[in-house]
């Protein structure tokens, strides 16, 4: 029980630590909008940005970085049916 | 009612983890695909458009990033609320599980704000394909939001009774919660740069 609570005071420490890194990001994300740098590079900055803040969230919010194998499998099937729905557009012209 | 539904508490043999829990990330699994689809939607219809409006000069860059910083809160003080029941402080649990609840009503009301405002200048989703996508994306995620809060609610009040009697149950109930919450958090991080600053 005491070990389990040191443990978990160490996580509020790390989402604390999260958080300062998102609010960081939104911050950097808005501001290189206000650059208007060309479509390809913008287009790649702001997903770049937002996949590194959406990992931080599954990661540790979500606890993702101490999950067992079997929540992974889920996950990977899943992001290869993302990607195929995501290339569908691709495949139309 | 546990001996009933088994694996509801302790991890799964097979699976390592909570039936409930692999529940929720099968369930999250289908979510990632319903938005999917309307962002491959997105992805056809913005590069099959002769022209796209630049997002920052239709819609309100600064009252979303306000918003997008409202749910990364909302997501710390869910985590937290998941943190303090791990921590058998249900007082701190109640309080942050609170404030993740007020933090979703104010990205619905910051947000209903915005729809106002474009309906006040008669731009609705039938206007034109950028308005139709925005509406449609955003509309959804304000209907998760809106979910969120009520499952929080729930949690808040009616389906606490469950700390007394069962509190590692209530305790995974509300890190399933807690999951739903966050992915809701991670579509807006996509949707917010997708929307507004491309």
């Amino acid at each position: 029980m005491g070990h389990a609570t040191e443990e978990i005071k160490r996580h509020v420490k790390v989402y604390v630590s999260v958080f300062v890194a998102l609010a960081f990001l939104t911050v950097v994300t808005v501001t290189v909008s206000y650059l208007h740098l060309p479509m390809a590079r913008a287009v790649l900055v702001a997903l770049s940005i937002a996949t590194v803040k959406g990992s931080l969230v599954a990661l540790f919010f979500m606890h993702l970085i101490s999950e067992r194998q079997i929540i992974f499998s889920v996950l990977l099937l899943t992001f290869v049916f993302f990607g195929v729905l995501l290339l569908l557009p691709t495949f139309s012209s | 009612m546990s001996s009933l539904i088994r694996y509801i508490s302790e991890p799964h043999p097979v699976t390592g983890v909570t039936n409930a829990k692999l529940g929720t990330w099968c369930f999250l699994a289908s979510e990632v695909m319903l938005f999917g689809g309307l962002f491959s939607a997105y992805i056809l219809l913005r590069t099959g458009a002769p022209s796209w409006p630049d997002g920052s000069e239709l819609l309100n860059v600064p009252l979303a990033t306000f918003n997008t910083l409202v749910l990364i809160v909302s997501s710390v003080t869910m985590v937290m609320s998941w943190a303090s029941l791990a921590m058998r402080d249900f007082a701190k649990y109640r309080t942050y599980m609170g404030l993740t609840i007020l933090l979703g009503l104010t990205f619905l009301v910051v947000k209903a704000f915005e729809y106002g405002a474009k309906f006040a200048h008669h731009h609705f989703p039938k206007t034109d394909m950028f308005y139709a996508i925005y509406f449609t994306l955003t509309g959804l995620h304000g209907l998760h939001v809106l979910v969120g809060i009520l499952v929080n609610l729930y949690f808040l009040y009616p389906g606490s009774t469950l700390w007394k009697t069962e509190p590692e149950q209530f305790t995974g109930r509300v890190e399933c919660a807690g999951l739903y919450w966050h992915f809701v958090d991670l579509v807006w991080i996509f949707l917010f740069p997708v929307l507004y600053l491309l």
